[in-house]
């Protein structure tokens, strides 16, 4: 069945292309920008096509609208406080909405401290096209696990959400080289948003404009930048 | 007469539940069916195909995380953030669980180079001492003495007190 999207893997592909299939012997799990219809399989993002064992395929495109999906965590701002729930902007289409009971150790009589203008980092719970989607900022065991508000005396940018996945990418080169650079503290959300927090501003600043800069950068190049900013940095 | 009324009694009064009590098993039946019949009756439904709930061969994830093992997501480096640092131990921990695993496989099918030969020569050993261990307390003296029989008869000298000499 999967033949067709095997020999595809690898390559680039369009919006529009379809893969149908008569056999059904096994699954397919499809990823972002591959979506179901009926029995085929659409392309709906333009990249290249990626494959997991043993039957995950996705396509791995650059983009920077950020699109909620369940599960994933993110860099949210409060902006609004209306009666049980705040309204946080995650850089999707709408603004998704947080309980305030959804926080560890959160009752009716003990609210969190939250406040309009604060980052909280939660994940997903509802995520559709449909429906506004919905914060937490605890696991389903009730903890915390890192999530909720954090950011005193950081510094938030924006990067593309590909370099996010670099960030994120397990026993990921980029981060190694930042490792060496000097201590600091970073909190990537999946929607493109990162966080970070050094000793000085100097530092922060520095951290911000390399990531930026690493955006499009051979790993030769970067790793010449980074050497330069180790030598130059106190 | 006295039958002649008990005939009389509505149907109604027999549904009832005290007087289940006295009914015999016909009467019991029919009035049972009657009101199968009833329920029957007043059931409706639409006359439909059947729905067949077909099986989903493509499952779709919206998410990348579960494609590319994306990490946990706050970090710190060089100690600027203790308890960031041992959040990410154990948050990444479960990957990292996930490679031992593989590794550890690795290294059992790297064990199954123990031969045949070598195997059985084992097993060739072991077949006695489980005998023994499954055996009965009396059986098992038994199995000694034959042992013993067997290979050391010869050898067996009683052990006395050997005088020091001066």
């Amino acid at each position: 069945m999967a033949d067709c999207l095997k020999d595809k893997v690898g390559s680039v592909l369009l919006p529009g292309d379809i893969f149908s299939f008569e056999s059904k012997e096994e699954k397919v799990i499809c990823g972002p920008g591959l979506r179901r219809n009926g029995d085929e399989i659409l392309v709906c993002k333009s990249g290249i096509l990626r494959h997991k064992q043993p039957n995950m395929y996705w396509i791995d495109s650059q983009q920077k609208r950020y699109v909620p999906a369940k599960g994933e965590s993110v860099i949210g701002i409060v902006t609004v406080k209306s009666g049980d729930v705040f309204k946080v902007d995650v850089g999707g289409s709408e603004l998704a909405s947080l309980s305030y009971l959804a926080f560890e150790g959160a009752t009716k009589r003990n609210r969190p401290n939250v406040q309009v203008g604060d980052l909280v980092y939660a994940q997903f719970l509802i995520a559709n096209k449909d429906m506004e989607p919905e914060l937490v900022c605890m696991d389903s065991c009730g903890r915390a696990n890192g999530m909720g508000v954090f950011g005193t005396g950081g510094l938030l940018f924006r990067v593309s959400l590909g370099l996010v996945r670099r960030l994120l990418a397990p026993q990921s080169e980029l981060v190694k080289e930042l490792d060496r650079a000097f201590p600091f503290e970073m909190v990537v959300g999946l929607n493109g948003r990162v966080w970070v927090k050094a000793q000085s501003t100097q530092h922060m600043l520095i951290l911000a404009s390399l990531l930026e800069t690493c955006e499009n950068m051979t790993a030769p190049q970067r790793q010449a930048l980074f050497r330069k900013v180790a030598h130059s940095a106190p | 007469m006295a039958n002649d009324n008990a005939t009389k009694l509505s149907k109604n009064l027999l549904r009832m539940k005290f007087m289940q009590r006295g009914l015999d098993a016909d009467v019991k039946k029919q009035l049972e069916e009657e009101e199968k019949r009833i329920i029957s009756d007043e059931h409706w439904y639409l006359d439909l195909p059947e729905l067949k709930a077909k099986e989903n061969f493509i499952i779709e994830e919206r998410s990348f995380v579960p494609c590319e093992d994306l990490v946990y997501g706050r970090m710190s480096f060089r100690g600027f953030n203790p308890e960031v640092e041992k959040l990410m131990a154990l948050m990444n921990k479960n990957q990292a669980d996930q490679e031992e695993e593989e590794e550890v496989e690795d290294i059992s099918r790297m064990e199954t180079d123990v031969t045949d030969e070598e195997m059985a020569r084992r097993y060739e050993s072991l077949v006695g001492s489980m005998k023994k261990k499954f055996a009965k307390k009396r059986e098992r003296s038994n199995i000694e003495d034959e042992d013993v029989n067997q290979s050391t008869t010869v050898t067996k000298v009683k052990k006395v007190f050997l005088k020091p000499q001066d």
